[in-house]
């Protein structure tokens, strides 16, 4: 499993602030940062500690089988972006 | 006498939108001793969270809560139905404030420079806006909705916000906190198509993906664009292949989706969105009737900038009785502060308010989009302000302390002047209100959409006498 941010995310970094393994993407100064509209995390890293799911303070994170219908979209969404590029590349400064 | 552990530091914002409130939240985190006063000219806090946001995004006005959390619940003050440049000076803050901050935003639109933009039936759409969202200074606009047609210019969220407040149902609606007024429009507004026009292509669009995505998933509503509109010129290509972003990648092909739909004869209203198409000129015999449009293409210009230029004169007529203009957005200048009328911004240096010669004045920051132009959404204020309060805590030091031990002195000035400000106790009646009726109503509130029922219920709520700031 993993957690899914939809898109009424506003870009609160308070997410990436709890996240005990860095897994949400991109990080405030990373190149594509003012670019993107959201933030993603990435399934790869992600543990599960639902740490992200308490700070968003318009929750925007849901565990990946309860994503709301009218956000379906999101799973894959967020697969497209982190087919784009890898963390490492986007990262990179 | 200097602002140091003995004497807490005493910090003016003026406007208590998202970024003065992320701005008092950071001060707070970094100096727990400091004594923020929210000025706001509205009785309401929150700002564009409560007037912007649209009423069917209630998710993102969870946010409120969060805000509240971090200033009000921490001591910061609200001083509510003040304006600061009318009912109090900018020398009077800096002589009563260790500090002051400016987070009033952006205030007007940019106008289209066109024949007919002034006749009745041509709005802003922020005035479309504020007035669905119970503005208390729009509650007595009348939008007329009684034609069939309404023609929305622009590609950003504002115009999504607006094109889906023009479709959704009654019903839809009545389950948001949208004004009651509005509301009653809603239920007798004749609208079936909003044509939403973008100057640029579709890859150009300023959308979010979130937006549009949803523009195409309203019940009941039928989205739609022309294949030819959505295949991309060979300049387009290009760019998105080059420099496009991660949306506009999404945008295109979510509108390549949306161009292959079969039609539906079913949908009770319609949205259609066409690109490359600038308006000309509005026309109509005292009041809209019709809207000229003229088709662009694009073109790189010399500073390597995407362009729309038109492709020739010729004009295509859409009849409509309602347009909405969102392309772009202005600050205006405040009494007393210096203002830079090319950006529209204060001028400043991470938040470090300049005066005309380019060095810092001392103890005035800016914050959010007076800062540093309307751009970025909400989250953004959260670093913007981050770094603003960064700069005003380096400074803190070298900042003259306020006249006087307390706060007793512009308590007694704000109470000669505006005796029956809305403070903390008073935004909490208001919000008890509204809430309350909420519930009676199975709705998420219900706003107090006037001044006077604003500043009534406030007066209600504070048990102290009338002008006594707490």
């Amino acid at each position: 499993m993993t957690y899914v941010i939809v898109g009424s995310c506003i870009k609160d970094d308070s997410c990436i602030e709890v996240c005990p393994v860095d897994c949400i993407h991109p990080k405030p100064g990373a190149p594509d940062f003012e670019m993107v509209e959201q933030l993603y995390i990435d399934p790869e890293v992600c543990i599960d500690c639902d740490a992200c799911v308490e700070a968003c303070p318009v929750d925007a994170i849901y565990a990946a089988p309860e994503v709301p219908d009218k956000y379906a979209y999101a799973s894959d969404l967020n697969g497209l972006f982190f087919g784009e590029k890898s963390t490492a590349q986007r990262t990179a400064r | 006498m200097i602002a140091g552990p003995r004497n807490p530091p005493r910090v003016a914002i003026v406007g208590a939108g998202p970024a003065g409130a992320f701005a008092a939240a950071c001060l707070l985190r970094a100096r727990g001793d400091a004594e923020v006063d929210l000025f706001e000219r509205l009785p309401t806090p929150w700002g564009l969270l409560r007037g912007g946001v649209a009423p069917d995004h209630q998710e993102i006005k969870r946010l409120e809560d969060t805000l509240d959390r971090q200033t009000l619940k921490r001591g910061c003050r609200f001083l509510g139905d003040v304006e600061v440049g009318v009912d109090i000076s900018h020398a009077e803050l800096m002589s009563h404030y260790t500090a002051v901050i400016y987070a009033t935003g952006a205030q007007t639109d940019k106008s289209l420079g066109i024949p007919g933009e002034q006749l009745a039936g041509s709005w802003a759409a922020t005035e479309f806006v504020a007035w669905y969202n119970g503005h208390p200074d729009y509650r007595d606009l009348e939008f007329d909705l009684s034609a069939r047609r309404a023609v929305v210019i622009g590609n950003g969220n504002v115009a999504a916000d607006v094109t889906r407040m023009l479709t959704l149902s009654a019903a839809e609606l009545q389950r948001t906190d949208v004004a009651d007024h509005a509301l009653e429009a809603q239920r007798e507004s004749r609208i079936e198509e909003v044509v939403v026009l973008g100057r640029r292509g579709p890859a150009q669009a300023a959308f979010t993906s979130a937006e549009l995505r949803e523009l195409g998933h309203l019940d009941g509503v039928e989205l739609r664009v022309d294949a030819g509109d959505v295949a991309l010129d060979p300049v387009s290509q290009q760019w998105l292949g080059d420099e496009g972003t991660f949306t506009a990648r999404i945008n295109v092909q979510l509108l390549r989706e949306f161009a292959e739909r079969p039609a539906r004869a079913d949908a009770g209203r319609r949205i259609v969105l066409r690109f490359l198409r600038s308006p000309a000129q509005i026309r109509g015999d005292g009041r809209v009737e019709a809207i000229d449009v003229r088709r662009n293409e694009l073109m790189r210009a010399e500073d390597g900038m995407l362009r729309a230029r038109p492709v020739d004169e010729a004009v295509e007529t859409i009849d409509c009785g309602l347009v909405l203009r969102s392309v772009g957005y202005r600050a205006v200048p405040l009494p007393g502060v210096p203002f830079d009328e090319r950006s529209f911004v204060l001028p400043n240096e991470r938040g470090r308010v300049l005066a005309g010669a380019g060095e810092p004045l001392p103890g005035v920051y800016a914050v959010g989009w007076i800062k540093r132009g309307p751009t970025g959404i909400l989250g953004t204020n959260k670093r913007d302000a981050e770094q603003t309060i960064t700069c005003l805590v380096e400074d803190l030091a070298a900042l003259p302390a306020p006249a006087g031990e307390g706060r007793e002195r512009i308590d007694a000035l704000l109470a000669e002047r505006k005796p029956g400000l809305v403070t903390v106790e008073g935004w909490r009646a208001i919000a008890a209100h509204e809430l309350e009726r909420g519930r009676s109503e199975r709705r998420p509130r219900v706003k107090l959409a006037s001044r006077e029922e604003l500043l009534d219920v406030a007066a209600q709520g504070t048990p102290s006498p009338a002008g006594h700031v707490h």
